[in-house]
């Protein structure tokens, strides 16, 4: 479970032309919860921050494509 | 000062998953020729006009808003159920880019919408010709839109408004009649 996504669920007609998604998603990424940075955070490690993009665990957001959502 | 209903003008019915047709209502919805230019340009152009004909661009500027909430309510059913893959097929895919599956004010092929898309020359009789011109040019849109969907449902509601159009239309061109003041005239020959 991400901590970071948040479900909503918008209206489904009746007569809705597609087969509705019931459930739809938004990102709150970690800067609104913690939006001026405390002292002394736990940091990764300097390798994994290269690549992650932060050095900081409380601040890294992930994200995943939804390309494939409704692939089979 | 506006009253609000909430509900549609028309019923608008949309039975074919056909996201594809999304792209082509958006030109209605933010070109040049859609609703929102047409609601915008007569609901300014009344206040520099003619007593006589300030009331007509009220009302038909306030229908035209009604006309938008439709082109919207079917754009948003035929795109809020789509996958990011289907997107792409209708053609959404730089539209996904920018808005998601937000809707935006931008003609058939994205060009945002623009104040430069609607004119007001302050000269009642240019302001009330370019009024019909826009109200052919919207309802020879309609048409090819319904040209473009075997959907019955969504053409019939398509079918209202281009009849919409036509009225509108013969409403501006009794406005000109008005202002021609010529029925008025006594002719003796």
């Amino acid at each position: 479970m991400n901590n970071q996504l948040r479900e909503w669920h918008p209206y489904v007609g009746p007569f809705d032309p597609c087969p509705p998604m019931r459930v739809k998603t938004y990102i709150v990424p970690p800067n609104l919860f913690a939006p001026f940075q405390p002292a002394n955070l736990q940091q990764y490690s300097l390798p994994e921050a290269l690549r992650l993009g932060t050095l900081w665990p409380a601040y890294y957001s992930p994200y995943e494509s939804r390309m494939l959502e409704g692939r089979s | 000062m506006w009253i609000y209903e909430k509900k549609l003008q028309y019923p608008v019915r949309v039975s074919k998953c056909d996201p594809r047709v999304a792209k082509y209502l958006i030109e209605q919805y933010g070109g040049a020729d859609g609703e929102l230019s047409a609601a915008l340009r007569y609901l300014n152009q009344r206040y520099s006009i003619p007593d006589k004909v300030v009331g007509l661009l009220n009302d038909i500027g306030t229908e035209e808003f009604a006309h938008l909430e439709m082109i919207a309510t079917m754009i948003y059913k035929l795109t809020k159920d789509a996958t990011v893959d289907q997107m792409e097929a209708a053609g959404l895919g730089a539209h996904y880019t920018i808005h998601d599956k937000a809707l935006y004010y931008t003609n058939a092929e994205g060009v945002p919408w623009t104040a430069a898309f609607i004119q007001a020359k302050g000269d009642p009789i240019a302001d009330l010709y370019e009024d019909i011109a826009a109200e052919e040019k919207a309802r020879a849109t309609y048409q090819w839109i319904i040209d473009q969907t075997d959907d019955v449902d969504l053409q019939d509601a398509l079918k209202f408004l281009r009849e919409r159009e036509v009225i509108h239309s013969l409403r501006f061109r009794e406005a000109v009649e008005i202002l021609k003041a010529e029925r008025e005239q006594k002719k003796v020959f």
